[in-house]
């Protein structure tokens, strides 16, 4: 049995089709990125994976069981802003998980356990490339370290799966590199399974192990909004050359033309 | 160059500020010394002198009859009730704005309910008041936390709500029950702008406590300006209004100023 599967699943709002008849198995571990043009469902399976939206049909399973209808310790997120709380330093940021999980009703922790717990959260800043800014507020941190952070803050909770919605869309692309890198070098060393989206159609091609391609196969002119997307590309990287980068980059250009026309 | 663009510098931006000041000091003063020269004893538009003999009589010399010094005791008095009710309204205000605003079930129940309060007109349930809970102290409080609180609610559940959805999801993911939404994320980041809201509250809140005062009382700044209002006492009148005003500004001086210090993170633009 695979870790996460997904079986014929649909998502309709009222008469639009977001998604349709998706079909997905992905092991444990796997790191899959999720392409596609605006508005084909990329982020609404995101959505449904954390337990934010349920599906209209069809079948989402985590190891054989239906997947928890709200978000929980077990999946964590980073969005491509807001992830992190403006309140708390940087420390208390990544701290917060911790306390949260250990004292359900205080919610902060005290004398020797807060201390086991700082030395768990420095090594965890030290790891993303914050050890130097413990102290501060986010305010105070670049683009770039405010999602250091908030990748901290979600791995060192150690979820099972990790989804990443755009985190680097804002970033500018010399610090995306940096960010692939350090992205990669936690996913290596925690096996987490890790679902990302993405609109850098580039990034997804080395970024990970899977590509999925989210995209409209058929498509009415007249009603764009009849025909949902689906995965139309689910390719292993590292077999990518470059006339499919081309098909598909031409391909998820022509929905994207069609959808906003 | 356009208007629009032109900007004062520092000293002639402090100069402009205080031009209107000086005026309208300038116009009445000429006033009043021509109604003095008329007559030595009107009391309509009073000079400096009888202003701060007045003040002298009200603020450092025992009353005659009491032995209290009437100003001090009018003050004391005032900003109990004031301190009291705003207090009162504000923790009211933080308790049923995050409820409403964190807990969709609850405010499916009470938002109705705090938006219909909140368009009462306190004035008119001051009668109210009198007659449920006396002409004491317990009357003019609660014509303030009245007054106060069910916008302040709205205000608190409005801020709670416009925190960003991702954070929500964020602690979730974190593990936090409602619970600890609501005192690790909510609270914290919705004190500071209590204190806003309060600030914004202090000026209903003042129009409340001297409206009470006028109508019943034996004691406070309110009372005592409509007390000397009968006899025309415009020297006493005029220096209790700028001592209104000024402790007005203290107060909201004093909350911006604990703002500041308490979350500096929400004033550096962190929110």
């Amino acid at each position: 049995m695979s870790f996460i599967s997904v079986k014929k699943l649909w998502k309709e709002y009222g008469d639009q089709v977001v998604l349709e008849n998706l079909n997905l198995e992905v092991k444990e571990g796997e790191f899959c990125t999720l392409v596609g043009a605006s508005g084909c469902g990329k982020s609404t399976f995101l959505k449904m994976l954390l337990g934010q939206e349920t599906a209209s049909r069809g079948e989402l399973s985590l190891q054989g069981e239906q997947f928890p209808g709200q978000p929980d310790r077990n999946r964590g997120i980073v969005f491509q802003r807001y992830s992190v709380f403006p309140h708390l330093t940087v420390r208390e940021n990544v701290l917060l998980g911790l306390e949260l999980e250990q004292k359900p009703l205080l919610g902060k922790l005290f004398g020797k356990a807060r201390k086991d717990a700082l030395a768990q959260v420095d090594a965890m800043l030290e790891a993303v490339g914050l050890g130097h800014a413990l102290n501060k507020w986010p305010h105070e941190l670049s683009g770039g370290m405010q999602q250091r952070l908030a990748i901290a803050q979600s791995f060192i909770m150690k979820p099972r799966i990790l989804l990443l919605d755009e985190p680097f869309g804002a970033l500018d692309p010399g610090i995306r590199g940096d960010m692939h890198d350090l992205i990669l070098k936690l996913w290596r060393e925690s096996g987490t399974t890790i679902f990302m989206v993405t609109h850098d159609l580039h990034e997804g091609f080395y970024l990970g192990t899977r590509l999925l391609v989210f995209d409209k196969i058929r498509n009415d002119p007249q009603n764009p909004e009849a025909y949902g997307a689906t995965i139309s590309y689910d390719l292993p990287i590292g077999q990518s050359d470059p006339q499919l980068y081309q098909s598909i980059e031409s391909s998820v250009s022509e929905t994207s033309r069609q959808l906003s026309a | 160059m356009r208007q629009i663009n032109r900007h004062p510098g520092r000293v002639s931006a402090t100069l402009l500020g205080l031009l209107p000041f000086l005026l309208i000091a300038l116009i009445y003063s000429i006033a009043s010394q021509e109604r003095l020269a008329d007559n030595p004893n009107d009391k309509l538009l009073p000079g400096l002198e009888q202003m701060t003999a007045a003040v002298d009589r009200m603020a450092f010399q025992e009353d005659r009859r009491s032995g209290d010094f009437l100003m001090w005791q009018d003050t004391t008095a005032s900003l109990a009730r004031l301190g009291i009710g705003v207090g009162v309204a504000a923790l009211l205000a933080l308790f049923v704005g995050i409820l409403n605003g964190v807990l969709p079930l609850v405010r499916a129940n009470l938002a109705p309910l705090v938006s219909a309060l909140s368009m009462v007109p306190p004035l008119a349930i001051l009668p109210i008041l009198f007659i449920v809970f006396g002409l004491g102290e317990l009357s003019k409080v609660m014509l303030i936390v009245i007054g106060t609180a069910p916008i302040m609610m709205r205000d608190v559940a409005q801020r709670v709500r416009e925190l960003p959805g991702e954070q929500l999801i964020k602690i979730q993911t974190l593990g936090a029950n409602s619970w600890q939404v609501i005192t690790r994320m909510a609270l914290p980041q919705v004190l500071p702008r209590l204190i806003d809201a309060v600030r914004l509250s202090l000026g209903p809140a003042w129009l409340f406590l001297i409206a009470a005062e006028a109508i019943a009382s034996t004691e406070g700044l309110g009372y005592r300006i409509f007390l000397v209002r009968r006899y025309l006492a415009m020297d006493v009148i005029l220096p209790y209004v700028i001592w209104i005003t000024i402790l007005a500004i203290v107060i909201d001086q004093c909350l911006r100023f604990t703002n500041r210090r308490l979350f500096p993170w929400y004033n550096a633009g962190g929110h």
